[in-house]
């Protein structure tokens, strides 16, 4: 870390530990988000880390934001989730949008002042993402949106929502992607998804009935959804993973922490050498994920983003957060079970980290891809 | 199993009935509001079940581990939060009262524990003695005809619905100065003081109980002065296996679902059981969860027979919890998102089975205890 990142990191932390952790207990357990957090966020700068300044974003580097969201997680898994999806949104509509999109939706990204969401998968399009069903059909001036979206993120609290539905025939290449904000007559909100974990970030359906979208919230011509869908996919999938670290870090803090104080037989339970053997091996899961994180982060930043290494980082970050959580539970025993102490909580919130992004199976799909891809040019 | 008698198959059958009917419909509905099934608790008292391992004299059903661990599989393929429950009344209540209590207090409190018309629970652990819980600091202090109790146990399952507490005390300063009571409902200066809140079991009551200066007669203590060690150690061996047996009703029941899963699910044209990738995680499962069961009811057929075994129940209980909950993570895993919802039970039970690697001993004292009995003459250099 830099002097910079040091102290953007230092003073995030405090804003974490004083606004966000003496919620989480009671929030987790009554699902409640806090817009006053998000915002708060934004005031320090963080829901808009690595987008151009011009559009009111902090100008920042991926290796930075990765530290960032790893701070955020260490308090609030969900909290970071939220930050890292509308980064992914306002990152799409830097890139793929035209200069009036991006000075129409962007601001009020940037700033934390409006939370942005992305819906692509539908309840029988998971994994198999290019198979959606939602359609828009071209009409005078726009397109009449028809669907459902289901599992996504932030969804009832953003105001913009990168919506993906197909404009053509089967297949990726019959998709299209739109920007669509609440409110939209014909866009409402369906069922909000009960979960394990994530419990403050909402999921919920986005149901389209003839929901009209004048052309120019189409981004880039129509049948290259595929194309903004995947373009952010190697950031998200790193976000995840930095997500993944601060989740990890969070409860190996616990655990150590914890160990150290509490005393059976008449001594440390850290004294124990079994005891010392799990915190070291979950010490090493975690610093061994964030530094694929950063290496993944540093590709990105040299614009040469090497998408093996951000799927093995995800894949990596996020099997290492669900082994250290659930061992700090186990450091723990009964008190880690319960709401008292977070370890809980992090645990469950782990669990959907390797769902995310791509599973972690669609994940050694792909680092498979790459490997066969590198060793056919080879042979 | 192929050895399971002809009496252990009818319990079997009748138990994977119960469960389907009158566990499994209403177990998503206990876990969200964090309420215990009280009803079908009953309803195992008229089915004979409360009092599964107890002298039919008093009511019981006079069978074995293997019976026991039986109905663990059965109803924790349903409801693992019921089942602890059920386990804790059963097993850490009526079973030790049976084996230990004279025959006095065995006609004053099994017939009604076994209907099911009171419930049980024990209390060993205390806030600052958990693996440690012989160092326990409950004390009972005898005056006349009474002993006067004072302590805080922790983490007593059944605690907000008990009657009847067959509870652990200190009466010295010694490692084993410990003694055991039988404490109802309602005796002054008992009382239940927290409901805990948990991540998993979430419909199986936990509580702590207190007890200031609590007077309980000389008549409801089991045994002697000092007897308690010997009263855990006749009762743990049980305890591990048929805790055990919840793991791996929740493994079976986890590889069950998806299995159906994997038939259903389409994604890129085809069913999911058609990816090598989900073959070998369903493979695993079904290895994994076979091993579990022959393991466990290999022991309990042992146990049944006479060659118990600390060690191999310990192992036991180290082995399926643990491999339980690796299971249930990767269920959840192939069922993607759905399998993170509450719309279908596999979240639950990893969130249930977690418990079962911290209660009735951790990993930890499993390891603790096993190495110590493998290299007890090693340790000695």
């Amino acid at each position: 870390m830099n002097d910079f990142q040091k102290e953007l990191c230092s003073n995030l932390k405090k804003f974490c530990m004083d606004s966000i952790e003496p919620h989480m207990e009671h929030d987790d357990s009554e699902g409640k988000f806090r817009m006053e957090i998000f915002r708060g966020l934004g005031e320090y700068g963080v829901t808009g880390v690595t987008l151009p300044e011009e559009y009111g974003g902090a100008g920042l580097s991926y290796l930075d934001y990765s530290y960032v969201l790893e701070e955020i997680a260490k308090a609030s898994v969900p909290y970071a989730v939220t930050v890292s999806v509308s980064s992914m949104v306002q990152f799409i509509l830097n890139e793929y949008g035209t200069k009036t999109q991006k000075e129409k939706y962007l601001p009020a990204l940037t700033s934390g002042e409006e939370i942005g969401a992305f819906a692509l998968s539908e309840s029988h399009a998971g994994s198999d993402a290019a198979s959606l069903k939602t359609t828009a059909k071209k009409v005078d001036g726009g397109y009449v949106l028809n669907g459902t979206k289901m599992w996504i993120t932030s969804g009832g609290i953003a105001k913009t929502y990168i919506v993906m539905a197909r404009t053509g025939g089967d297949g990726a290449k019959g998709i299209s992607a739109f920007i669509v904000r609440d409110g939209a007559p014909g866009f409402t909100f369906g069922k909000a998804e009960k979960k394990m974990g994530w419990k403050t970030s909402p999921t919920r359906e986005l149901v389209f009935q003839n929901c009209f979208v004048p052309t120019e919230d189409r981004l880039l011509e129509e049948g290259k959804g595929f194309t903004v869908a995947m373009g952010g996919l190697d950031r998200g999938r790193v976000a995840i993973a930095a997500i993944g670290v601060g989740c990890a870090q969070r409860a190996l803090d616990e655990a150590v922490k914890y160990s150290l104080t509490r005393e059976q037989f008449k001594q440390p339970i850290f004294d124990f050498q079994g005891l010392q053997f799990m915190l070291a091996d979950m010490a090493l899961e975690v610093m061994s994920s964030r530094l694929m994180v950063l290496s993944a982060a540093q590709s990105i930043d040299d614009k040469k983003a090497n998408s093996k290494l951000c799927s093995m980082a995800k894949l990596k970050a996020t099997d290492a957060a669900m082994k250290v959580t659930t061992d700090a539970v186990q450091v723990l025993g009964g008190v880690g079970y319960t709401a008292e102490y977070p370890v809980e909580r992090f645990m469950r919130d782990a669990k959907v980290l390797q769902i995310v992004e791509g599973t972690n199976q669609i994940q050694r799909v792909v680092i498979a891809r790459h490997l066969k891809k590198e060793y056919e040019n080879h042979a | 199993m192929w050895f399971f008698t002809p009496e252990e198959r009818d319990i079997q059958k009748v138990c994977r009935d119960f469960a389907r009917n009158e566990l499994a419909p209403v177990a998503e509905h206990h876990d969200n509001t964090e309420t215990f099934n009280l009803k079908a608790f009953k309803h195992m008292g008229d089915l004979g079940l409360l009092g599964i391992t107890a002298d039919p004299d008093y009511g019981g059903a006079g069978m074995g581990a293997t019976a026991a661990t039986i109905v663990m599989e059965e109803f924790g393929k349903a409801c693992a939060g019921s089942t602890l429950s059920y386990l804790a009344h059963t097993i850490l209540c009526v079973n030790n009262l049976n084996n230990n209590g004279s025959k006095e207090q065995k006609e004053k409190y099994l017939p009604k524990l076994i209907t099911g018309e009171h419930v049980g629970c024990m209390g060993m652990s205390e806030p600052e003695y958990g693996s440690d819980a012989v160092g326990m600091q409950t004390k009972a202090v005898k005056t006349g005809d009474f002993y006067e109790i004072t302590g805080n146990k922790m983490w007593i399952t059944n605690a907000q619905y008990a009657d009847v507490a067959y509870l652990y005390t200190r009466t010295g300063p010694g490692k084993k100065d410990l003694t055991t009571f039988v404490v109802e409902k309602g005796t002054p200066g008992f009382t239940v003081s927290k409901e805990i809140h948990k991540m998993g079991m979430r419909s199986s009551p936990t509580g702590e109980l207190s007890f200031q200066k609590c007077r309980v007669p000389v008549a409801n203590r089991i045994g002697n002065e000092g007897d308690s060690t010997i009263h855990m150690m006749k009762n743990l061996e049980l305890e591990r296996i048929t805790i055990a047996g919840i793991s791996l009703g929740i493994a079976q029941a986890c590889l069950d679902q998806c299995v159906k899963y994997a038939g259903e699910r389409k994604q890129f044209g085809k069913t999911l059981a058609h990816f090598q990738m989900i073959q070998k995680m369903i493979a695993e499962m079904y290895s994994e969860t076979e091993a579990m069961r022959r393991m466990l009811y290999t022991v309990c057929y042992e146990y049944d027979h006479g060659n118990r075994s600390n060690n191999l129940a310990s192992a036991v209980k180290l082995q399926l919890p643990k491999m339980a909950t690796k299971i249930a993570l990767d269920a959840i895993q192939l069922h993607g998102g759905y399998g993170y919802s509450r719309e279908f039970p596999v979240e639950r039970m990893m969130r249930d089975n977690k418990l079962n690697e911290i209660g009735a001993g951790t990993n930890e004292v499993m390891i603790m205890i096993i190495a110590k009995n493998l290299l007890s003459d090693a340790l000695k250099n």
